[in-house]
This record gives structure tokens, C-alpha cells and sequence, in this order.
């Protein structure tokens, strides 16, 4: 694979595509941007399974000077590769989404779709400050097309919260990243992630990255725009939302907060984790009222994307891959139970959870896949949503043993919510006529849910394959943050060992010695 | 290859391929391929278990697959066998083949039958690997997976509104144990870096001493640990407070409850206790918490046993409160007799549920005890299996003699032990226990007397009248109305037999080896030699005192449900407040729904109502675009075209600049 531009080629197949989709009849512009997304997985594959474990930490690598020391450098780390996947094996599903409920102006809408592509894959393979940055923005454009012209009834709205939303946090980010080249003199972020920036610059420049990433995690209380485009958003468009978007406010964290300002990272790690469990609680019982399938998941995923920002500042090698691997679980998970959520509003066009029930009986098939992405996202074990959440909170309990508290009671609310939601939409009797004469899942659904819940066990059963690319970058980033890692609330002290078991007898005669009173404070 | 992986993976394999295949084939075929893999399953476990009886097994790990590793946090699939994991394996394959067979007969009629024994075997597997487990994190995933196969089959009829209800409980107040048992998997992490059993248990004792910051509480290191993690085990085993889930999980077909709810999946939160004992043993007061809870759910589920009329709420009740004593033997130190009775437990009590499935099949799915009587003469196999289960449970034996049924070997040797051991928190226990045996008698003798003695009472039941299409008044005299409640077909009469065989003989052939032998248990469990012989040396009084309590609760069930069948009504209405307590069953739910689940969904309601939108969002982004709509409007009246008003605004801005250099 040596020298061969395998990264710009990622880049180009989507946009080709995507000019081509401009010109081209609604199927053609269909079966061009399926053709074009499934290159780019067959791309990703290539990519992945050559990728060297335990090799270079950049691998790779194109660099091309273009004007005034503006450089369009690419180039992947572990975490970068997992991220890449993630984005092109979610593409070719998305397109197969929009297949059949798509009928306006299908050529722009598979154009932005590709365009998206191109921007995500972009934002994790950028090595330069402002391509990452241009890529990082530009990624609003297409989704805010997607969601204004394809959208529901109150599109413009939802279009215009997320759009100023993440807009406005952005403009600090370009301001700090001036600052930082001007201070560093180099826009190359392998170069940045090793400078040592000044600690009372770090605060500044740490807190206007926060107000992006945050915007775009989203944490709470900058989540409200996240609900809106969910609900607004077409199937395929809130697949990539969830699945991909979220996720480069916590790429951002791991890329840049927490590498190019450890010691701000630590001082500010109370606002991250406090905000973290405030939003696991206050979402989740959000979730827990909605009547609007779409958002109900909207609310949870705030909840699921909060473990990965405490995970994220736990500070140590759980924290930070249960992160990531919340993040690429999260990115399956609430992904396919968006595609849930499509394929029964494209035969009923409603979301209303009400209008739903007894699902099991019509729809068995369905009715599976929904269990099993539904018992993802509470994390039971034996599926990826276990491994994210169970490293992110090990992690965090070396921190702190409140916060672990606090965010573990996500899995009692999450619960509770999902099984809920599972309640109403699969289990009852068949009150709605119209919603019992559903059919099941067709040919293309099954395409479309089939590989995720594959690749949702295989995370779960053997993460390795997941974990193994990412833990050198992660062991580097691990040790970069030693030097401000916060001390643990545990305290370990250690005493004179007990001389016997709690319920010692002595073997003649049936008075106790030790036992319960040397226990009592 | 192991026989262990056959033992566990050959359920997997059956519900995988029979729970997709569904309908696509004849029942009959995911049928077979279950039970057929269970039986299988079943004599391979016994092959397992009877070389560690007869001391000639050595225990060792079988490794599957690598999991996660994560820094120094590394934990793989492996599959232990050591004699603690070999008890456990008999017990779970043994009832739950003979539940699959079961169902053949008590699902016939029921048009989903594929997808329930495939649950079922998913279940079994799932439990499989809980016991199994080499490290904390695979008895989690047995843990939660059985978690989800219990969900399942208590929504199994998931068109009523009651077991959906029942089955989000189960596994929400699951949930809220499983919050102590991941916070205790995580202490433990951080305590020893290793998730790893036997390294944990080997470790445990240094940490004795040692004391930890938990949520800004200072204490002793294993205390917490095993606190936390008991909570775990208190919501599976359904111990007082996290118990609720378990009455209401009755609304799953009846092979469930026997297999799930009696036998196993509730043994759990026990058999982790006895498979972390060395650990527990470094925690006196975690011990203490054991056996207090343990007690008094033992105490507390029997009285409400007393008062329930549904034939399965009473039998539920009545394993919460067997779940307690295993409990307080564990909390004394005493784990062959918690393990011994979770073993005799598992046979005598799957054996009742079956048995009450047996009749719930013959009175056309009436529950109600009050519309039951004289059945031993309609159903007399169902009946006499009944009977072995009813003097299983109440413990008929006799020390002297030297024979008993099973419960008589456990359960005395609980009480006894308790008796021994002798602190304080064990002497309640050991009060409480024997005041709980005084209940069970009755209970289980009123529940055998309501049921098969007396005159037939069912044409007021509705299940009833609808099948002969009579009302009580067209009936007249017969209060049969002519309905002739048949003996269940031979597949469920057979488990019937066989649970009976081990509900006689479990205790006398197996308790030389659970109870006084510390090499049959081979360091699997804390083994405390000289507790046992201080069990066996108690006073007379004390062996007996679980038979005297045992005939006197025979004799009060006798009295007030042949001799004098007014008494009980009189009984309840002397006793209102009493009696109505008991009843609700101590109130738990009607709490509990007031200060949680309804402030969760108000507090829900507030957050986003008024916190989302009613404050974030208008002050927030719809603020926003307020201040810049306002703004517009300034800048539309300023920019107004007339020469004079730039002029001015020009002067104003050129004075406000002096002014600021000059300042």
C-alpha cells in the first residue's frame, strides 16, 4: 500500500459520485451513490485490514502544500480507522434508507448524501488544523440541506436551531486554533498533540474547543437542537446524525482537547463530568415521557453520548476505549434503531408511539431486530452497548466513585425507557387496524439491519477486533495525560489483615472470637 | 472438547436454530431440538457432578475465547467446572430438561410454542454460563442474559397489559441490583486490578485491614465491595425490598416459574455469595447485612404467604422466603448448607410449581385457590406429587430416625447453624427461621387443604363457567357444574415423578457430602469445619425445634381450613389492619409506585416541558433569534436613508470616541 493515496482516494469516489448524481435520472442517481458508497466500504475494508497494528502512529500519510503554509495533509491514526469504517459502512445503509422514501429531487439528496461522506471521512483523516477545521464546518452544510429540504412539517426551524447551534461554537474554535498556530507556528496536528501550550493559555483555548464539541456531542444544556433535527430529519439523515456527527465532538476531545491541553483537560474535568451526569439523568427521564419515537432516542443518546465524554476524562486507558468503543457502538446502535423507527414511518407515516402496538404478531421478523438493537442500547452483555459502557464506567470509577454512582443509574433509567418504548411499539394487542396490516420486513430492510446487528454482536462477543487497532494510540494518548491525571477519591489504605475469617469458630466449644464486633465502626 | 461445552453451548445452539427457524417448520421440530439438547445437556451434566461426589474430579477451566482487554482490565470467555459449578450444573440442566419436557404437554395448545422453548433454552444457557464464570464480568453477562430470558417469558403472552407490566419490573428492579453489582465489579477492579475469581478470593484476605473512600463515605475495603455486590444478588434473588418483581413474574406461563423463578435464576444472587465466600469472609459486616436480609425476607415473604389465594403467588412467596434462608446460612458461614438447600430447594420447589401448573392445566387456567377443593380425587398423581412437595418443603423428618425428605435436611441444618453460630444478627436469624418454618407449614399445608380437600367450589369461577357455560345459579346444588377437571398427559406427569424422586431422596443421599464434607467442596466454597460441628452439637431442643413448629403449622392449616372452615374468615376480620397489611403485601408496591415511578415520570415531564423548553430553548436558542430579530428592527429604523440622522449618529459616535481617549 506504500505511497498509494488510499485517503484522497476515499475522498474523490464520493465526490465524483456526487457531481454525477447532480446530472443524472432518480435511479440513476440511486444506483450511482449506492455503487459509490459500497466502493468506499470495499475502500474501508482495504484500509482496515491493512492497516499495521502496532506500527507507525500515523499511517497513511499524503501531504501537499497548497498556499501559504495551508497544507492538505491526510493521515490516520487507530482511532481515526475505526471512525472511518464506522462512517463508510453506515453510508451504503443510508442510501438503501432513502431507496423508496425519497421521491423529490432524488439526485441532490444522494449529491449531499456523498457530500457528507467525503466531509466526514475528511474530518478524521485531516492532519492539518484548517482542513480539519474547513471539513469539521462544511459538514453542517449538507445536513442542514438534508434536514431543511427533505425534512418533516416544521423542517426550517429544526434546520436553523442546528444549524446557529453548532455554528455559534464553532467561531471560538477558529479563534483558538489562530491563537495556537500563531503560538506553535505549525498547523500539522501530529505536530500540535505533542506541544506543550502554556497552562494558562490552555484554559482558554480548552474552553473554545469545549464550546464546539460540546454543541456538537451534544452535552447537556446545549442538546436541545438534537431532538429537533432527529424528529425533522429523514430516516437516513438521523442514521448520520447519530451515528457519525455526534461522534466528532468526541473525536474533537480525543484529538484535541485532551492531548494539545492535558492540564486544562484535568482542571476543567469536574464541568465535563458534572455535565455528564446531569445530562445521563435529566435525559434519560426526558426519554422516559416522550410520545415521539424519534425523539425518544433523540433524548437517549444525549444520555449515551454523556458516558462518553466522562469516559473521555477518566484519564486512563478504560476510560478512554470504552469511549471510543461507546462511540462506535452508539454510532451502530442508535443508527439502526433510527432504521427502526423508518421502516415502520414509511408504512405508517406517523411517529407517534400510540399509534403503534402489538408489532410481534405482524412484524416477527421486525420485532427481533428491534429487540436486539433495543437491549444494545441498555447495554446488556454480549453486545457492544456492554463493552462501551462497562470500560467507560470502570474507567471512571478510578476518578470517582459519585460520578460512577450517578451515571450508573443510566442503566436502570435506560431501562426503563426502552423497554418501555419496546412495550408499547411491539408488545399489546393490535389496536390500530392500520398499524396490525403492516407487512413485515422486506428484502432491502433486511440488507440494511442485517449487517449492523452482526456487527453489534461481533463488538460485543470479541471486541478485540475493535479495541486491537486503537490501543496503542490510545496507551500514547494515556501517557501524555499522566503527568495531570487526577487522583482517585478511592484512597486505598491498607491495614493490618483481619487474623481470621468473618465467621471463625474455634473448633471446640461455641463462643465466637473476631467476627461481627471487630466490624462495627 | 470438553463435555462442558456441549453442556453449555448445545442449548445456545438449539434456541439460536429453533427460535429462527419459528414457524417456518413444525412446532414439533424446535420442540425436539431443544429438549432433545437439554436431555442431552442433563446426562452430561450428571456425568460432570458424580466423579466430584465420589472425590475423583479435579476442578479446571476451560478457555473459549478472549473478550476485552483493556489496559490491565482483561477478562476472557472461560468456562470453570469445580464442585460448586458441578452442583449448579446438575440443578439448572436437570429441571430445566424436565421443564422442556413439561411444556410439550402444558403449552399444546399454545400457537407460539417455537419461540417459548426456544427462550426457555436460551435461558438455560445463559444461566450455564453465570455458573460457570471464572471472572466477574462473565457471571454479569449470565447475569443480565438470564435477566433478558426471564423478561421474555414473563411477557411470553405479551398481549396482556399484566405481563408486559411484570416484565419491565423484573428486569428494571433487576436493574437497580445490578447497579451495586457493577459498582462492585468496579470497586473490585480498582481494589484488586483483576476481575479474575480465584485471584480475588486469593487476594481478599490481605485487603481485610484496608479501608476505601466510597461516595465520600469512609470504609472498611471488602465491606463495601460485598455490599455492593450483594445488592446484586438481592435483585436477582428477590431479597426484601428488591423482592417486588418476583409475585408479579408469576404471570409467565407456569413452566417458567418453576424453572426460572424457583429453581434457578433466583438461586443466582446465593451461588455468587458462595462463590465469592472466601471473599464475604473478610467482610464481617457485609456478613452481617447477608444474614439480616436474609432473615427477614424469609420472614417477611412467609406472612405474606399466608394470606394469598392465587395457587402460584403463594408458592412464589413462599421461594422468596426459602431465598432467605439460603441467605442467612451464607450470612453465618455456613455455604454447604446455603448450597445443600438451594440444591433440595430446586427439586421440591420446581416440583410444586409444576404440580400447581398440573392443576392450574386441569381447572381450565383458574389461579384461584378459593375456587379450587376435593381435587385430590379428580387429579390423584398431580396430587400425591403435590404431597411429596408439600412435605419436602415443610421439612418432615425425623432426627433420630434419621430419615426426612429433603427439605428436612437442608433446612434443619440452617436453622441449626444459625443456632450455632450464635451472635447476635445469627440468633435472630435463627428465631426468624424458625418462626418462618412454623409459617411455611401452614401456608403449604392451607394451600394443599384449599386445594385438593374439601368440596369442589370452581363453578364460581369464571374460567370455569365459561367452559361448561353454566352460571352458579343454573348449577344448583352441583358446584362442580358438571365440570370433571382431567389428569394432564404423561409428558408432564413424568417430570412430575422424577421431581418427586428427588424431593424424597435429595437430602438423605446427598447430605454427607454437602453438609459435613469439606473435600466434596474442595475449596470451592469457604468451608468452615468447626461451624459444622458446632451444628451438629446443639441441643436436642433446637434439632427439633423445625419439627415441633412444622406440626403445629400442620395442625392450625388443619383447623382452619378442614376442621372449622369459618375460622379464617374470623381470624381476618378480628385482625384487620393486620390481616389487610399481610395481604398487600406489606404495601411494598404502592410505595414504591409513589416515591418512584410516579415522580420519575412527573420529574420527566418537568425537565422537559419546563427545563427543554420552557428554559433552554427561549432563553436559549429561540432567545437568540428573539434578540436578533429586535436587533434587525433597530438597524432597519437607524438605516432610514435621511443624510440628517447619519449626521447625527456620526457626531454622537465621534463624541463618544473622544470622551473615551480623553478618559
Amino acid at each position: 500500500m506504500d505511497g498509494f493515496p488510499i485517503l484522497s482516494l476515499l475522498l474523490a469516489v464520493p465526490l465524483v459520485a456526487a457531481v454525477a448524481c447532480l446530472f443524472l435520472s432518480d435511479n440513476g442517481a440511486r444506483w450511482t451513490a449506492l455503487a459509490a458508497t459500497l466502493v468506499n466500504l470495499a475502500l474501508g475494508v482495504v484500509l482496515w485490514l491493512n492497516y499495521d497494528i502496532g506500527g507507525a502512529q500515523w499511517q497513511f500519510q499524503e501531504s501537499l502544500n497548497l498556499f501559504a503554509g495551508f497544507k492538505y495533509a491526510l493521515g490516520i491514526d487507530g482511532i481515526a480507522l475505526m471512525l472511518i469504517v464506522l462512517s463508510v459502512f453506515l453510508m451504503p445503509i443510508c442510501i438503501l434508507a432513502s431507496w423508496e422514501s425519497i421521491t423529490r429531487r432524488v439526485g441532490e439528496y444522494m449529491a449531499a448524501f456523498l457530500f457528507m461522506e467525503l466531509l466526514m471521512i475528511g474530518v478524521f483523516a485531516a492532519q492539518d488544523l484548517f482542513l480539519f477545521y474547513i471539513f469539521f464546518e462544511a459538514g453542517l452544510i449538507p445536513m442542514y440541506l438534508i434536514i431543511g429540504i427533505w425534512g418533516g412539517d416544521n423542517r426550517i426551524y429544526a434546520s436553523y436551531k442546528f444549524f446557529l447551534y453548532t455554528l455559534l461554537g464553532s467561531v471560538l474554535m477558529l479563534i483558538a486554533m489562530l491563537w495556537m498556530v500563531g503560538e506553535a507556528g505549525t498547523t500539522d496536528i501530529p505536530t500540535l498533540m505533542q506541544y506543550d501550550f502554556p497552562a494558562g493559555a490552555q484554559t482558554w483555548l480548552w474552553l473554545a474547543f469545549f464550546a464546539s464539541f460540546a454543541v456538537k456531542m451534544p452535552m447537556w444544556p446545549v442538546h436541545t437542537w438534537l431532538p429537533d433535527a432527529h424528529v425533522q430529519a429523514p430516516t437516513a439523515g438521523s442514521v448520520i446524525l447519530a451515528g457519525v456527527l455526534l461522534k466528532m465532538g468526541g473525536y474533537g476531545f480525543i484529538r484535541f482537547s485532551l492531548p494539545m491541553f492535558p492540564e486544562a483537560s484535568a482542571q476543567f474535568l469536574w464541568l465535563v463530568l458534572g455535565l455528564s451526569m446531569a445530562a445521563v439523568v435529566i435525559t434519560s427521564l426526558i426519554a422516559l415521557v416522550q410520545h415521539d419515537m424519534k425523539k425518544l432516542i433523540a433524548y437517549s443518546s444525549v444520555a449515551h453520548m454523556a458516558i462518553v465524554t466522562a469516559g473521555l476524562f477518566a484519564f486512563n486507558q478504560q476510560g478512554l476505549e470504552g469511549a471510543m468503543v461507546m462511540m462506535l457502538s452508539h454510532g451502530l446502535v442508535s443508527g439502526a434503531l433510527f432504521l427502526c423507527v423508518g421502516v415502520i414511518y414509511d408504512r405508517l407515516h406517523t411517529r407517534e408511539i400510540g399509534r403503534y402496538g402489538g408489532l410481534s404478531i405482524n412484524m416477527p421478523k421486525y420485532a427481533l431486530f428491534f429487540l436486539l438493537f433495543t437491549m444494545a442500547s441498555i447495554g446488556l452483555p454480549g453486545t457492544s452497548g456492554f463493552v462501551a459502557e462497562f470500560l467507560s464506567l470502570a474507567g471512571i470509577y478510578e476518578v470517582s466513585s459519585v460520578a460512577t454512582f450517578v451515571l450508573t443509574t443510566g442503566i436502570i433509567l435506560g431501562a426503563a425507557y426502552m423497554l418501555y418504548l419496546y412495550r408499547r411499539v411491539a408488545f399489546g394487542e393490535q389496536k390500530n387496524a392500520d398499524a396490525a396490516a403492516m407487512p413485515d420486513l422486506n428484502l432491502r430492510e433486511w440488507i440494511m439491519l442485517g449487517p449492523i446487528a452482526a456487527a453489534v454482536l461481533w463488538m460485543g462477543v470479541y471486541p478485540e477486533s475493535f479495541l486491537a487497532p486503537m490501543r496503542k494510540d490510545i496507551a500514547a494518548l494515556d501517557a501524555r495525560l499522566a503527568r495531570a491525571e487526577p487522583a482517585g477519591d478511592a484512597r486505598l489504605e491498607a491495614g493490618a489483615p483481619r487474623e481470621h475469617a468473618a465467621n471463625y469458630v474455634e473448633s471446640e466449644g461455641h463462643h465466637e472470637t473476631g467476627g461481627k464486633s471487630e466490624g462495627e465502626h | 472438547m470438553h463435555p462442558i461445552h456441549f453442556i453449555v453451548f448445545l442449548p445456545l445452539l438449539a434456541a439460536i436454530v429453533g427460535g429462527l427457524t419459528n414457524k417456518a417448520a413444525p412446532a414439533v421440530f424446535t420442540k425436539g431440538l431443544t429438549t432433545g439438547a437439554l436431555f442431552v445437556a442433563a446426562v452430561l451434566s450428571w456425568m460432570v457432578f458424580l466423579p466430584f461426589v465420589a472425590g475423583t474430579a479435579e476442578a479446571q477451566v476451560v478457555p473459549v475465547l478472549q473478550w476485552v482487554q483493556s489496559g490491565t482490565l482483561s477478562f476472557d470467555w472461560a468456562l470453570r467446572v469445580d464442585t460448586l459449578t458441578a452442583v449448579m450444573l446438575v440443578v439448572i440442566t436437570t429441571v430445566s430438561a424436565l421443564v422442556h419436557l413439561y411444556s410439550w404437554g402444558y403449552m399444546e395448545e399454545d400457537p407460539d410454542q417455537p419461540r417459548f422453548f426456544a427462550y426457555l433454552s436460551l435461558f438455560t444457557f445463559a444461566m450455564l454460563m453465570l455458573v460457570t464464570a471464572d471472572n466477574l464480568v462473565q457471571m454479569f453477562f449470565g447475569w443480565e442474559g438470564v435477566g433478558l430470558a426471564s423478561y421474555l417469558l414473563i411477557g411470553f403472552w405479551f398481549k396482556k397489559p399484566s405481563a408486559n407490566a411484570a416484565a419491565i419490573k423484573a428486569f428494571v428492579v433487576n436493574r437497580v441490583g445490578d447497579l451495586g453489582f457493577m459498582l462492585g465489579i468496579f470497586g473490585t477492579f480498582l481494589v484488586f486490578g483483576t476481575v479474575d475469581i480465584p485471584r480475588i478470593l486469593e487476594m481478599a484476605p490481605a485487603m481485610s485491614g484496608s479501608d476505601i473512600t466510597f461516595m465520600g463515605m469512609r470504609l472498611y475495603t471488602m465491606d463495601i465491595l460485598c455490599i455492593l455486590l450483594f445488592i446484586g444478588a438481592m435483585g436477582k434473588s428477590a431479597q426484601l425490598g428488591l423482592h417486588t418483581w418476583l409475585p408479579d413474574a408469576m404471570e409467565g406461563p407456569t413452566p417458567v416459574s418453576a424453572l426460572i423463578h424457583a429453581a434457578t435464576m433466583v438461586t443466582a444472587g446465593v451461588f455468587m455469595v458462595c462463590r465469592l465466600s472466601p471473599m464475604f469472609e473478610t467482610a464481617p459486616v457485609a456478613l452481617g447485612v447477608v444474614t439480616f436480609i436474609g432473615a427477614a425476607t424469609c420472614i417477611f415473604a412467609a406472612t405474606v404467604g399466608t394470606t394469598q389465594w392465587d395457587i402460584k403467588r403463594v408458592i412464589a412467596y413462599s421461594t422468596c422466603s426459602q431465598l432467605g434462608y439460603m441467605f442467612f446460612a451464607a450470612g453465618v458461614g455456613a455455604y454447604g448448607a446455603a448450597m445443600f438447600h438451594l440444591f433440595t430447594h430446586a427439586f421440591f420447589k420446581a416440583l410444586l410449581f409444576l404440580g400447581a401448573g398440573s392443576v392450574i392445566h386441569a381447572m381450565h387456567h383458574e389461579q384461584d385457590m378459593r375456587y379450587y377443593g376435593g381435587l385430590r380425587k379428580h387429579i390423584p398423581l398431580t396430587f400425591y406429587a403435590m404431597l411429596a412437595g408439600t412435605l419436602a418443603i415443610t421439612g418432615l423428618g425425623v432426627y433420630h430416625l434419621g430419615v426426612g425428605f429433603a427439605g428436612f435436611w437442608s433446612k434443619d441444618a440452617i436453622i441449626e447453624v444459625a443456632f450455632a453460630r450464635g451472635t447476635e444478627v445469627a440468633s435472630f436469624a435463627f428465631w426468624m427461621g424458625v418462626f418462618a418454618a412454623l409459617l411455611t407449614s401452614f401456608y403449604s399445608w392451607r394451600l394443599m387443604f384449599l386445594t385438593f380437600w374439601g368440596k369442589p367450589r370452581w363453578i364460581e369461577s369464571e374460567h370455569i363457567q365459561h367452559s361448561v357455560h353454566k352460571t352458579p345459579e343454573q348449577a344448583g346444588e352441583d358446584t362442580t357444574g358438571g365440570y370433571h377437571p382431567h389428569e394432564s398427559p404423561v409428558s408432564m406427569l413424568i417430570p412430575l415423578g422424577v421431581l418427586t424422586v428427588g424431593a424424597i431422596a435429595a437430602g438423605q443421599v446427598f447430605a454427607p457430602a454437602f453438609l459435613d464434607s469439606a473435600d466434596f467442596w474442595d475449596g470451592s466454597i469457604f468451608y468452615n469445619e468447626p461451624l459444622i460441628h458446632a451444628m451438629h452439637g446443639v441441643p436436642v431442643l433446637v434439632k427439633y425445634a423445625a419439627f415441633i413448629v412444622m406440626l403445629l403449622g400442620f395442625v392450625i392449616a388443619w383447623y382452619g381450613y378442614i376442621r372449622n372452615t369459618a375460622f379464617p374468615a374470623k381470624v381476618a376480620e378480628q385482625l384487620g389492619p393486620v390481616y389487610r397489611f399481610l395481604y398487600n403485601k406489606w404495601y411494598f408496591d404502592e410505595l414504591y409506585d409513589r416515591i418512584f415511578v410516579r415522580p420519575a415520570f412527573w420529574i420527566g415531564r418537568q425537565l422537559w416541558q419546563r427545563g427543554d423548553v420552557g428554559i433552554i430553548d427561549r432563553f436559549g436558542p429561540n432567545g437568540a433569534a428573539w434578540v436578533v430579530e429586535r436587533g434587525v428592527g433597530v438597524a432597519k429604523r437607524v438605516q432610514s436613508g435621511y443624510l440628517t440622522s447619519y449626521a447625527l449618529i456620526m457626531l454622537l459616535g465621534l463624541v463618544a470616541a473622544v470622551t473615551w481617549i480623553l478618559m
